[in-house]
């Protein structure tokens, strides 16, 4: 495992998520309330692009009848059979044990700790296509 | 169990060698005019008058002269309705299959009337006429609650009625009513179904408000008779759908003549389904298939009859559970095996439970007074 910058901050707004292919693999990042998390970008279930499926919140309920929308931003509903999964997590909001989508670890680091990429005490960090600044912070996943 | 009740059991043993109870037998109201004494005199002036007593009230789907209403050799004589007589009832299925306890599922016309008085009406009194003529002759004798189908205030005022006599141990209705058993105009019926431990025994027939079939009138018995398990599809759906087990969680139902053959390939696209849509209805929270294994009973006669003993042990597996099955005849109709009422498939303790332990547990005011 190794971190790999993905994104600039601010380059993905909250509630919108961006595919990135790190190491030959295709995840989707997420911005979440402010929050970064990066999951595969495929179903577990037959393999959809989980990223084209739409970012919900979680329909509960108390009694038939009554319905109640909480967690708003923070499902992924993926576009094939609808199956929800939780964007912190990965877990199938319906069989959270066995269905899971990877989830990769997420930070947040200056321009400045990025740009130390051969400290291996900090790293490594691996900018593949990006040029960094010290002037902004990024987003690097773990893969 | 104390020892008086283990040799009773013993001793009924019966031909499968283990004692059963009988889920599913139908006795005959013979005719309206049986029914006379159980009237107030207002209404047996009104049935002479309009000479509702000289009619039949037999449900069309089970006319007394189809042979599929009883086995040839269950016949009675002189062109008595099948299942009509308590004594012969006791010998050809509780003798002979040594059933301890047999649950009688009236199946009569007047579920079908469109008059919520005159049900109610009918209702009662063949709830009287049941406790009566049935259950007081014959100890081994259970019966479900006939409530009118179509006014849960008056359905719930019958089942009070009747709460209080635990031979009564369950209610009755049928898989094609007016409207799917889970929309919540029933819930009434429900809630004290839950109250009193009586499960809602959901028996084939149609009352004929609509086609027995989603694409409309068939022409022949075998389409009418075949279709039920698709009624029985819809009835279920609805109950998990429309969150019937969510707010009632201590009830449980029973489908009476229903097959369940058809139930692995059902609980596997509610299942599927379920995952994709399950926001719609939010109060769904299991997989419909755990659902239904622990809220839903299937009596086992008439059996779909799977062509290998192998197969109905995978239907078995499939379905996941040991506990959904129960024992029944379902005298005097004459779908059935001569005496392999239970398939040779289930052995050992599925037999066990099938024949015994899963009534019980369903049936909750079964042993009360045994």
């Amino acid at each position: 495992m190794s971190w790999h910058v993905v994104a600039k901050v601010g380059e993905i707004e909250p509630g919108t998520s961006k595919v990135v292919t790190v190491r030959g693999r295709e995840l989707g990042v997420f911005n979440v309330k402010g929050d970064y998390y990066a999951l595969a970008n495929k179903c577990p279930h037959e393999g959809a692009s989980l990223c084209k499926g739409r970012i919900i919140g979680l329909a509960e309920s108390d009694e038939p009848g009554h319905y109640r929308l909480t967690r708003q931003g923070e499902l992924l509903r993926c576009p094939w059979h609808g199956w929800e999964f939780d964007i912190r997590t990965g877990q199938s909001w319906c069989d959270p044990v066995r269905t899971k989508v990877k989830a990769y670890h997420v930070k947040v680091e200056t321009g400045e700790e990025v740009e130390k990429l051969g400290d291996k005490s900090k790293g490594p960090y691996i900018a593949e296509t990006f040029s960094v600044s010290v002037k902004d912070n990024y987003i690097l996943v773990d893969v | 169990m104390d020892t008086v009740t283990q040799q009773r059991v013993k001793a009924r043993a019966g031909i499968f060698g283990h004692p059963a109870i009988d889920c599913d037998v139908h006795p005959a109201v013979p005719s309206v005019k049986t029914l006379m004494p159980y009237f107030d005199e207002y209404w047996r002036e009104q049935f002479i008058a309009r000479g509702i007593d000289r009619l039949n009230f037999v449900m069309t789907s089970q006319p007394p002269n189809a042979p599929i209403t009883s086995r040839p050799d269950w016949r009675l004589p002189a062109g008595a309705k099948p299942g009509s007589d308590p004594a012969i009832l006791g010998k050809h299925v509780l003798d002979a299959f040594g059933s301890s306890y047999a649950i009688c599922n009236t199946i009569h016309g007047s579920l079908a009337l469109h008059s919520d008085d005159m049900a109610a009406v009918f209702a009662r009194a063949i709830n009287d006429w049941l406790a009566k003529e049935w259950l007081d002759r014959d100890p081994r004798l259970r019966a479900s609650i006939v409530i009118p189908l179509e006014n849960p205030e008056f359905a719930v005022e019958e089942i009070e009625r009747r709460a209080g006599d635990k031979r009564f141990v369950s209610v009755l209705m049928l898989v094609m009513g007016e409207q799917p058993l889970g929309r919540r105009t029933h819930w009434p019926i429900y809630k004290a179904a839950e109250k009193y431990g009586l499960p809602i025994v959901v028996h084939a027939g149609s009352t004929y408000r609509h086609a027995p079939t989603s694409i409309g009138w068939p022409s022949y018995f075998l389409e009418d008779y075949v279709n039920q398990s698709g009624a029985f599809e819809s009835q279920l759906l609805s109950l998990v759908a429309e969150g019937v087990f969510s707010k009632f969680p201590g009830i449980k139902f029973v489908f009476a003549e229903s097959g369940f053959c058809w139930l692995p390939a059902f609980m596997w696209r509610a299942n599927k389904t379920w995952r994709g849509v399950r926001m719609e209805v939010p109060w769904v929270k299991q997989y419909p298939a755990e659902i239904i294994r622990a809220h839903v009973r299937f009596t086992i006669q008439p059996i779909d009859a799977p062509p290998e003993p192998g197969d109905l042990e995978r239907i078995v597996e499939q379905i996941g559970s040991d506990d959904v099955l129960m024992f029944s005849t379902d005298y005097p109709h004459w779908q059935f095996d001569g005496t392999d009422a239970l398939p040779k498939a289930l052995t050992g303790s599925l037999a066990r439970k099938v024949l015994w332990d899963n009534a019980l547990a369903t049936y909750s005011r079964l042993e009360v007074n045994a």
